[in-house]
């Protein structure tokens, strides 16, 4: 059999697809060191108040149990809130696990039970009496508005809304009008894989930790910092991850407790949530949205009036970019947004994927096809009048926006110039059809990313970064990528990543790993080749042909060779051959990619965005008001895709998540308490498999060369954007009724 | 969940010698859900699966026995069940996924216990699970709680799909107890939450559910079951319709109709079959019928859009059974 070179652009399946399915792929919660104790977590009941006292006397009875561990008894952990800040950078006051007897949130950890069982731990934690002096509390959303606030400090990633123009007052002369409250109900990201950690004390004393994160860097800085240890003491694996849709942005406090724990005992620890306690920490936070527009007859747009609100905690400040994005992709000249957030006693809301812009982007577009109407005008061709070519909120140019072509070819796709204008004007039996339809947008980011290529004895390439795979597909394109850049078959090529030890790279979020980590293995993999190059042509005996090659330029590695351009493919030289024949037994350089590739190109002053045109078919039957999704059609123009079958299935899975969003997921805040009810997943309704349709997902050709080294925006979250906005839309073409709320449940 | 002692009589003699603070164990789909969120937490458990409880025969009067061991899905599959119930098949099939319902039994099915938000997290107030403590259900995060059997003490639904249709068919329980055999119809073997809602049901201490025995009955292609849930599969009622009618020449001759997702149990109304039967179908007949089974009805904080809905689905399900067109639990379309 002879091996290809895969190259970026192929449908190759998943390198880690037959390790996951026979289970030989090691989650957090997998490894077990010899004497491990298992840590079970018990929560507040109450939202806010002090703990009185902790009987811990009927935990202790069971057998089995080591130790229970609360603030009165655990060890040193750092005293300021700034230790516990992490690459999250949300401002405020962090929450320190088990600091103190202040209790800030409903499911706040108040002790871990250590047991020689996970049974005994859990029996034990049941049994532990804990009193609490109850404080007054917030947790109603709708109360919390009335404080709502923006916060001193932004957070790093919050990009301001700019206006334009005088919005008000041509609001007020617009002859079109619309205007309405949109909400969103608050979320969970409820990865399949629940988050736990699994700390491994080494013989030296240093601890190991598998950790379900994103980000195996940051977890790590974040344990030195808020655990005072050193950064060799401590080391993050994350190699498989189940999924975490941000969850795992943040060092969740399973982590910090386990760590502390085996601190605490010099024993190895594991703590893994339940799923009930999967809904204690982060979730996607609840939204409203107060959206004016208006409008010439002839449907320009005229005014946009967007203010929003999302809640966050007591102690962070948790921020959004929500408002912005209609203001950015519509051109109108005059334009306002106002974003605030509003305080709860919750524990902090924080990013699930597209964060600010699933949200925003949706509700806006919701909004859109309400103008749309009001001007009697079809949906895409109200988009397609009000087109933007650039950032219009910022007035500067895009690297590249095909949404035109998104549109254009999406709509033929899906049939969209076959559809009638008016509502309630399709229907089949007793279900009436509804085609409705939006626009996505999410930013396309680069972060700097190193990534280490070595070539050992057995003419294996290894490629390493501290790159996580959160289940999108990273391993594969990175060897894609690799497997191109060097010139060797895929069969040859170990990636590893998932690992606080190696080359640096940001924590897995915002779409932005394929570009970085991708430039980074490129960029290793060009410099790689050329060192060997070197070297094979400074090793004495070589055979005429390499030497003319070298000397020529004209010397290729191909299909794990090195031969001669177009040359006989009998003269040609093994990659261990040829590593062997410079004296080494290994060649190993690593390199870090910059927003230009190498830095030669500079910066643009160009705005960067990924954008889709989302199609969709609902039916609702009429007296019930049932809604069934029964068609999506999605297009995305998201540069230069890395792989089209990884890349469809992250779009398909966010359009699943965007259907949850639309029609199902809502996680429901009983105020009284501050807790979030429906905290299993028999009642927090994700989309079964009857809920989805057959998907159709679309890559358009988008050449961008300026938006990141290979071109590449990142495909995780746009599919997410537009997708529940195009559901609501068809919900109205199909009943001519407008929800302003979502999910839209049965009976609503 | 807290530790237990586990034993596995193969007598129902043994079985029923039991101390207390016992459980009984079936397939364990609820039993042991429970038991790990601290709901249940029960000293001693008997595993009932080394009794031969799981026949589906024949009766001499033309009806059906089947046993509380039989699996939910064995129990929809079995030919004499498709053939000649296809209106509890149907319930069953509307229910769970089909990874629970190859473990659930039908004994299991008849006794689980309410999806109440509050009953399932041991932090909330619950008369149910700890009796006299409140509800906090009440004023609560309430969607999924019912309209219609509620007291001040409890509104908790009794969840189950399959019960509905057994009820509407007027199905008969047989236990067995240290106080001897009984037979109880399905229609009373659940009971309403009054001021003791921690009582699901009559079921006494060291009493099992042996079998279920199904009346002779048929419906031709006359029924349905129409279930309305928050996603397509793979949740529980929000309403719920099983109706069987037996017509004659385009006239209702006998009615049988039961509800689920609105009730505390599964909800009939002898009133509003009479009221169908000897009529011809006509939506105002049904409509009439929709007004008589939700009389009395209260909603609560969250739960207005069940009886918003519930009329929409008695009508529907009624028209459907009417025409002879039962609502297909694998094609999602509702007709
Ligand atoms: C995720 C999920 C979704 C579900 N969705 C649905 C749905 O949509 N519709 C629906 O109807 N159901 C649904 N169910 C519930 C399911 O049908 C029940 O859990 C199942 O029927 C219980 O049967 P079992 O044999 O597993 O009972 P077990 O869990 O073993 O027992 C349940 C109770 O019944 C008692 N018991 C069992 N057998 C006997 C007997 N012979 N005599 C006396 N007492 C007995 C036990 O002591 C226990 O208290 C769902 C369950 C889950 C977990
Ligand atoms: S409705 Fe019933 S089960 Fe639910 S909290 Fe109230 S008493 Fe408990």
């Amino acid at each position: 059999m002879t091996l290809h070179s895969a190259k970026i652009g192929q449908p190759v399946s998943r390198i880690d697809g037959i390790a996951k399915v026979t289970g030989q792929a090691r989650y957090a919660a997998e490894p077990h060191p010899a004497g491990m104790l298992y840590g079970f977590i018990v929560n507040s009941p109450i939202a806010r108040g002090r703990i009185e006292a902790i009987r811990d006397e009927a935990a202790r009875a069971v057998p089995g149990v080591v130790e229970v561990m609360t603030h009165l008894n655990r060890p040193h952990s750092a005293l300021f809130e700034k230790s516990y800040m992490d690459g999250l950078g949300v401002p405020g006051s962090p929450y320190r696990p088990l600091h103190d007897a202040e209790i800030s949130f409903n499911g706040q950890p108040v002790a871990v039970v250590l047991a020689e069982t996970f049974e005994a731990a859990r029996e034990a934690a049941m049994r532990l009496e804990v009193d609490y002096e109850r404080w007054p509390h917030n947790a109603d959303f709708e109360a919390s508005l009335h404080q709502k606030y923006m916060p001193g400090k932004t957070r790093s990633n919050y990009v301001p809304p700019k206006s334009r123009g005088n919005a008000a007052e041509a609001y007020a002369l617009s002859p079109i009008k619309i205007e309405g409250r949109y909400h969103l109900a608050p979320e969970h990201h409820n990865p399949m894989e629940m988050h736990a950690t699994t700390v491994i004390v080494e013989e030296d004393g240093t601890f190991t930790v598998w950790d379900k994160t994103q980000g195996p860097q940051a977890v790590q800085a974040y344990l030195t910092s808020a655990l005072s240890l050193s950064k060799d003491q401590v080391r993050v694996r994350n190699p498989y991850v189940g999924g975490a849709f941000g969850s795992g942005l943040r060092a969740q406090h399973n982590v910090f407790l386990a760590v502390l724990a085996a601190k605490m005992l010099n024993r190895s620890v594991r703590v893994t949530l339940t799923r009930q306690q999967m809904f204690t920490h982060v979730f996607r936070p609840e939204a409203v949205m107060d959206i004016a527009l208006g409008a010439q007859p002839d449907g320009t747009l005229q005014s946009m009036i967007v203010n929003g609100v999302t809640d966050t905690s007591r102690f962070e400040h948790n921020m959004e970019n929500l408002v912005i994005w209609g203001l950015i992709n519509y051109k109108c000249p005059n334009a306002t947004a106002d974003y605030k957030v509003a305080p709860r006693d919750t524990y902090t809301s924080s990013d699930m994927r597209a964060p600010g812009a699933a949200t925003g982007v949706n509700l806006f577009e919701m909004a859109i096809d309400e103008m749309a109407y009001a001007c009697n005008m079809d949906p895409l061709d109200f988009r397609l009048h009000n087109y933007s070519d650039i950032d219009a909120m910022h007035d500067m140019p895009l690297t590249s926006k095909a949404l035109k072509e998104a549109m254009h070819e999406g709509a033929e796709r899906f049939g969209w110039q076959n559809r009638p204008m008016a509502p309630q004007s399709m229907r089949d039996g007793k279900d009436l059809i509804g085609w409705g339809m939006a626009t996505g947008i999410w930013d396309a980011m680069f972060s700097p990313t190193s990534a280490r290529a070595t070539l050992t004895a057995d003419g294996r390439l290894h490629i390493a970064t501290a790159a996580s795979d959160i289940g999108t597909g990273t391993y594969t394109i990175l060897a894609q990528t690799a497997s191109e850049a060097f010139g060797i078959p895929m069969e040859m090529i170990d990636i590893e990543l998932g690992d606080s030890t190696l080359p640096e790279c940001p924590t897995e979020g915002g779409s932005w790993t394929a570009a970085s980590a991708g430039a980074a293995v490129w960029l290793a993999c060009q410099s790689l080749r050329e060192k060997l190059f070197k070297a094979v042509g400074k090793s004495g005996n070589i055979s005429a042909w390499l030497t003319e090659g070298l000397s020529n330029n004209t010397t290729v590695l191909k299909d794990g060779f090195l031969q001669d351009k177009g040359a006989d493919e009998n003269l040609r030289l093994s990659l261990s051959e040829a590593l062997s024949l410079t004296g080494q037994d290994r060649l190993e350089v690593e390199e870090t990619a910059k927003p230009g590739l190498r830095g030669t190109i500079s910066q643009m002053r160009k705005a960067r965005f990924t954008h889709s045109a989302v199609f969709c078919e609902v039916r609702v039957d009429e007296e019930l008001g049932i809604v069934r999704v029964t068609r999506l059609v999605n297009a995305v123009a998201a540069g230069r895709i890395m792989n089209p079958k990884t890349a469809a299935s992250q779009v398909r899975g966010a359009m699943v998540m965007a259907t949850g969003m639309a029609l199902h997921e809502e996680s429901l805040m009983d105020e009284r308490v501050g807790r979030f009810m429906n905290h299993n997943f028999s009642e927090y309704h994700i989309p079964a498999h009857a809920d989805i349709p057959d998907m159709d997902v679309l890559f358009i050709a988008e050449e961008d060369p300026e938006v990141s080294p290979l071109g590449i925006k990142g495909v995780g979250e746009i599919g997410m954007c537009g997708t529940a906005a195009a559901i609501a839309n068809a919900v109205f073409h199909a009943t001519g009724q407008r929800h302003r709320n979502l999910p839209i449940t049965p009976g609503d | 969940m807290r530790q237990f002692s586990y034993s596995r009589p193969d007598t129902l003699d043994a079985a029923q010698r039991i101390p207390e603070h016992t459980r009984y164990l079936a397939g364990g789909t609820n039993l042991i859900d429970l038991m790990k969120s601290d709901v249940e937490r029960p000293k001693h458990v008997v595993d009932l699966n080394a009794l031969s409880m799981s026949q589906i025969e024949e009766r001499p009067d033309g009806g059906l026995r089947i046993g509380a061991l039989a699996t939910n899905a064995d129990t929809a599959a079995h030919p004499l069940v498709t053939e000649r119930y296809p209106l509890l098949a149907s319930a069953i099939l509307a229910g769970a996924s089909p990874q629970i319902r190859n473990r659930a039994t039908n004994g299991g099915n008849l006794n689980q216990r309410t999806r109440c938000h509050y009953f399932y997290d041991p932090d909330m107030a619950c008369n149910k699970r700890s009796p006299g403590t409140g509800c906090s259900a009440k004023g609560g995060r309430n969607r999924i709680m019912a309209i219609l059997g509620t007291s001040e003490a409890c509104i908790a639904t009794f969840p189950s799909d399959m019960c509905v249709a057994l009820a509407a068919m007027n199905a008969t329980v047989n236990l067995t107890g240290p106080e001897g055999e009984r037979s109880v119809p399905l229609r009373d073997y659940h009971r309403l939450p009054e001021n003791t809602p921690w009582q699901d049901n009559i079921l006494r201490a060291g009493e099992i559910v042996t079998s279920i025995d199904l009346p002779p009955l048929s419906f031709g292609p006359h029924h349905t079951y129409l279930k309305i849930r928050d996603r397509l599969s793979f949740a529980f009622a929000i309403v719920s319709v099983a109706a069987g009618l037996q017509m004659e020449n385009n006239t209702i001759r006998k009615a049988c109709i039961a509800m689920g997702g609105v009730g505390t149990k599964p909800w009939c109304v002898p009133e509003a079959e009479a009221l169908l039967e000897g009529k011809t179908p006509s939506p105002s007949l049904f409509r009439d019928a929709a007004d008589c089974l939700l009389q009395g009805a209260v909603t609560d904080r969250d739960n207005a859009a069940k009886l918003k809905l519930a009329p929409r689905v008695i009508i529907r399900a009624l028209s459907q059974a009417a025409a002879g067109t039962p609502q297909s639990q694998t094609q999602k379309t509702i007709f």
